[in-house]
């Protein structure tokens, strides 16, 4: 019982949203996609429910790591006051104010409304955090590139010519080096190499990696919802 | 085709699960049964008088026609059409049976006996080394199940691989550290791994809070994750499910503590990133074939035989459309021309 309702409820979920895709309504007033949608609901329903768990680990773990003094203990002390200070902000709406529509009723603005301490912490706090950790990105491409791009086969020579030829293309470096060359050789000028190896190429590989993608995600959600493989829900099992 | 998983049960169990089945039938009947109610007193408050109250037929049968209060109503009222099926979706539904019908084909000739070869696989071969480096070193694994929600059949398919990983980890005697962005996907990933450690027949070792959440935001969760990378320094990481932005965060700092690194996604968009920093990349349906290819079982193996007919049907509709196409160019025929639009607009849309 405790993997035939799991396996159960992913069948029907499952049969139900392909029921949704192709009839979507059989009268007006039964329509297969209104139950494609509850069931995303319920899905929604479920994942806020478990945001209570994940609070819960969250604290534990890091409550954990601070009274047993693991080094790192600091880091989970800050992401402790991080946390609780935002939902005591948010719950309480602190620096809420009253809205156009209340006048005369105080804290009546959204707790995200711009001017509140909730929307403060996320403007300045937040955004510029995510921007930091996203700009190290352009070092670590930097990094990659060096340690990809080497002639040491002829695939990676191959990486490395066509590399040089798209990032020279999108810069005026391709214009400037290339764009002498007459009209009836204008396929090898840089900016138009670059275009035709994304639009070629690159399309062409793509394509084909979907195509084996979308396959495999068919063939993997068949014998989910047919109960074939269970291992999602912890049973090795058939 | 191989039995399913809701037969060849005892009756007692067979008693139960008709009931439950029934009842959820019974749910959904009466929420259609219900919506067609609440339609037909609408449809009939719409062909009432012009204050829609209760329900009257005689403006119908004068001369004249309905009132014209509820002649914008009238709109309303349906063709009284049943519409089993959309149209429109035809080539898309003969399509996906064939190719679903293709995969039970052959998970029911390995049923039978049949003997499939599936070529190997590098990035699942290497699974083992992997967490044998990490125990022969002394550290921990990293597992990150990508950064999207159950809801996200990558997802599945990571959580089904950390299931393969765990199992090895208990057999070496080896830490899986796994960070996970979603409380459902931790959950789901601690059922895994606590079953993988059962399985192994090390139920001792399993230790429930190596599976924890972190946060759902995007780089909040790759800088907690890099973090720990940086001060425990794992010894392999293993990167399987939905990634985006973050994926040559994680790839690179893994490179740069020197860990062994396999990755797997079904994003075009990030195997670049990590087929450039991993060691060993699983791309596209090799992700998705893991289950299959590391079980070894003969009905898995033919699920991934199915999946090669469907490119097979895949390659010829893109050779035949590609000389239809040229071929319509060329000649400038009408009907050609017609079978190509056909093709794209209606049997490809």
């Amino acid at each position: 019982m405790k993997q035939f309702i799991p396996l159960l409820i992913a069948s029907i979920s499952g049969i139900v949203l392909i029921l949704s895709f192709f009839v979507p309504e059989i009268t007006p007033t039964i329509r297969p996609q209104t139950w494609g949608e509850t069931v995303n609901g319920w899905f929604t329903v479920l994942a806020a429910m478990a945001y209570v768990l994940g609070a819960a680990n969250l604290a534990k773990i890091h409550l954990k790591k601070i009274s047993d003094r693991k080094p790192g203990w600091g880091f989970s002390a800050v992401t402790l006051i991080a946390f609780f200070g935002t939902l005591a902000v948010g719950l309480f709406k602190l620096g809420s104010f009253p809205s156009p529509q209340f006048p005369n009723t105080p804290w009546a603005a959204a707790y995200d409304e711009e001017g509140t301490f909730f929307w403060w912490i996320y403007e300045y706090a937040m955004n510029p955090l995510m921007a930091t950790i996203f700009a190290i990105l352009a070092f670590f491409v930097a990094s990659a590139a060096f340690r990809a791009f080497r002639a040491k086969n002829v695939e990676a020579t191959l990486l490395l010519a066509t590399a040089f030829i798209i990032l020279l293309g999108r810069t005026y470096a391709g214009s400037v080096l290339t764009d002498w060359l007459p009209d009836w050789l204008s396929g090898l000028r840089l900016g138009n190499l670059s275009v035709t190896i994304g639009q070629v190429f690159l399309t062409a590989g793509n394509r084909a990696i979907m195509i084996g993608i979308a396959l495999g995600v068919a063939a993997t959600s068949l014998k989910i919802i047919l109960g074939m493989d269970r291992s999602y829900i912890g049973s090795s099992e058939r | 085709m191989s039995h399913l998983a809701f037969f060849n049960v005892s009756p007692g169990t067979a008693i139960v699960r008709g009931a439950v089945g029934t009842l959820i039938v019974f749910c959904l009947c009466s929420t259609a049964l219900a919506q067609e109610v609440n339609g037909n007193q609408a449809i009939d408050a719409a062909k009432g008088d012009d204050l829609g109250n209760g329900i009257s037929t005689e403006a119908e049968n004068e001369p004249g026609g309905l009132q014209p209060a509820v002649e914008g109503a009238a709109e309303e009222v349906p063709d009284g059409e049943i519409h089993w099926f959309d149209t429109d979706r035809t080539w898309f539904a003969i399509i996906l049976a064939f190719v679903c019908g293709s995969v039970l084909v052959f998970i029911g000739l390995a049923a039978r006996g049949m003997q499939f070869t599936v070529r190997k696989i590098a990035g699942l071969e290497a699974t083992e080394e992997a967490v044998g480096r990490a125990t022969e070193m002394g550290r921990p694994c990293l597992f990150v199940p990508g950064i999207q929600d159950m809801n996200q059949i990558d997802t599945v398919a990571g959580v089904t691989l950390l299931g393969h990983v765990a199992e090895a980890a208990a057999r070496y005697d080896a830490t899986v550290v796994v960070p996970t962005a979603y409380p459902l996907v931790m959950t789901a990933a601690r059922e895994a791994m606590h079953a993988a450690y059962l399985t192994a027949g090390r139920p001792e070792a399993y230790n429930e809070d190596n599976v924890f959440y972190v946060t759902q935001e995007q780089f909040g969760y790759v800088a907690a994750v890099t973090g720990m990378m940086a001060r425990d320094r794992p010894a392999a990481c293993f990167y399987f499910g939905k990634f985006y932005a973050e994926s040559l965060l994680l790839a690179e700092t893994g490179n740069m503590t020197g860990a062994m690194q396999i990755a797997g996604t079904a994003m075009p968009a990030q195997l670049p990133f990590f087929v450039a920093a991993c060691d060993y990349t699983l791309i596209g349906e090799e992700f998705f074939a893991a289950r299959a290819y590391l079980s070894g079982e003969p009905q898995q193996l033919g699920s991934l035989k199915g999946q090669d007919v469907g490119k097979v049907f895949a390659a010829t509709v893109l050779i035949l459309g590609c000389l239809l196409k040229t071929a319509a160019d060329a000649t400038q025929s009408e009907m050609l021309q017609e079978w190509v639009s056909y093709l794209q607009e209606t049997i490809l849309t």
